[in-house]
């Protein structure tokens, strides 16, 4: 990859313009402006309260369930800003992971069908059902849940009600899909299929991570942003915020010699 | 992390030691060739163990060092220039073995040609060892550039060598034992230089993160 021109020639799906972002009085986010690549895992990274969970949630608008939060600037999905749109429309085209895997409390199949029921999405029982399988195996669950599916989702595992979350978020065909430190819960086998499946999904989708475990990063990402105090600090493919980043706080943080 | 920090500072230490030990023995296998001393022929070869040996050392401790610290960044060059510079320096002292080997040939009849060729070959060799050494331990990027200026003048100079070596054998057959053996003293020198150029460039990975091997500058993918 050229040094000079480190990011891909491939689409931008999702930028910010200029982003403030505010919970009452105090500014979390600080002019922030970044394109995110189609089809590409781009991993946020920095310390905790840098800003980097607010910003993610701002992609989708989840913040605004605070009161006294206040977003300015612009966020573009394909070139429109989503903060002048319905929020469930984003919401459906730019969908969510959580740390904690919070299935509902429903069967394995009511979890997944969920989406679609709600939006409409399937004509028919027959579609729902396939609807509900094709998430599964994109989510690399169905194998290990399809004799049961009727089950409660809360008999699964850590690891797979997370992939469950990820299935369930898949089912309505995001064009996006956002994950909020989906692997601090989970032990290293269940973290590894978590890693496995987000190389997989990103050939049909766009993926975010904001991830504490910089090797995760390392491994999982093809482009990372450093966050510092609500700043933006670094922004460039992943080899070179690893090997040889250009910012002095890039560097103190990967290093591990920060603070 | 404090711990880890001493132990990138361990690991420069056993490097440094390393380059002292092979430095002293290219400058005793030059000694035995332009000085015809035998006993600095033999250090060498006494030597030679103990370099292979820290090799092994510096190897299996930065080994180490990636598996369990996972370094990122400039520590993460720090290691890895660090096992490549450890390899060019081992090779290095085996040179400095065969060049002994070739004094202890060369010992054992009157000269052929005044040493005038050799010294100044040798004293520009050792010159940019010592400059890729020095740009390691200070992180000097324009030292190291500097030493990648030089090695054309020694591969000039081993050229101009050969020329003149061979124009002896073909003189006289009873040349051609000791021209060839000359011709394998500098031939190695010249590698030893190549080594140290590896050495050089290895730095400017360090200090600038760029890879310079092969004109890699000019290729797109030089970084990341």
């Amino acid at each position: 990859m050229d040094a000079s021109k480190p990011l891909p020639d491939t689409a931008c799906k999702l930028s910010a313009a200029d982003l403030n972002f505010y919970y009452g009085s105090f500014q979390a986010l600080k002019g922030i402006s970044m394109e995110i690549f189609a089809n590409q895992v781009t991993a946020f990274i920095g310390p905790s309260g840098c800003g980097k969970s607010t910003f993610l949630r701002t992609l989708n608008r989840m913040n605004e369930t605070i009161r006294g939060s206040l977003a300015e600037g612009k966020i573009l999905l394909d070139g429109v800003n989503i903060l002048e749109q319905e929020v469930a429309y984003v919401r459906r085209r730019v969908g969510m992971v959580f740390q904690r895997s919070n299935p509902f409390p429903k069967s394995i199949f009511d979890n997944i069908a969920y989406g679609p029921r709600i939006n409409g999405t399937v004509p028919n029982r027959a579609a729902l059902r396939e609807k509900v399988e094709q998430s599964l195996h994109r989510a690399a669950l169905w194998d290990e849940v399809k004799d049961k599916l009727n089950q409660s989702a809360y008999g699964l595992s850590g690891g797979q009600q997370q992939r469950l979350c990820i299935a369930r978020a898949l089912a309505v065909d995001p064009e996006v899909l956002l994950l909020d430190e989906p692997c601090s819960a989970l032990d290293p086998i269940a973290t590894a299929k978590i890693e496995d499946l987000i190389f997989q999904l990103k050939d049909s989708c766009t993926i975010v991570i904001v991830t504490h475990n910089m090797q995760q990063a390392a491994r999982v990402a093809d482009h990372t942003g450093f966050f510092l105090l609500g700043r933006l600090i670094e922004f460039d493919s992943t080899a070179v915020i690893f090997k040889n980043p250009a910012k002095k706080e890039t560097e103190d943080y990967v290093t591990g010699r920060f603070g | 992390m404090r711990h880890f920090i001493e132990e990138l500072e361990q690991l420069k230490t056993k490097l440094l030691e390393m380059s002292a030990i092979v430095e002293s023995s290219i400058q005793r296998s030059i000694s035995a060739v332009t000085q015809k001393d035998r006993s600095a022929a033999e250090e060498v070869f006494r030597t030679e163990g103990r370099i292979n040996a820290i090799e092994i050392e510096i190897d299996e401790f930065a080994i180490n060092l990636l598996a369990l610290q996972q370094p990122m960044a400039a520590d993460l060059r720090l290691i890895v220039a660090a096992l490549k510079i450890n390899t060019d320096l081992e090779r290095m002292g085996d040179l400095a073995v065969s060049i002994a080997e070739r004094a202890l040939s060369l010992m054992e009849g009157p000269i052929i040609t005044p040493m005038i060729d050799i010294p100044h070959i040798a004293g520009l060799v050792q010159s940019m060892v010592r400059k890729s050494l020095d740009a390691f331990v200070h992180r000097d990027a324009d030292l190291a550039r500097s030493v990648l200026a030089s090695d054309d003048a020694v591969d000039s100079l081993r050229t101009a060598c050969y020329h003149e070596l061979t124009s002896f054998m073909e003189k006289a057959p009873s040349n051609i034992q000791q021209a060839l053996n000359l011709m394998v003293v500098i031939r190695n020198l010249e590698r030893i230089a190549d080594h140290s150029t590896n050495v050089a460039e290895d730095v400017l990975f360090l200090v600038k993160g760029i890879d310079v091997r092969h004109h890699a500058e000019a290729r797109p993918s030089a970084v990341g």
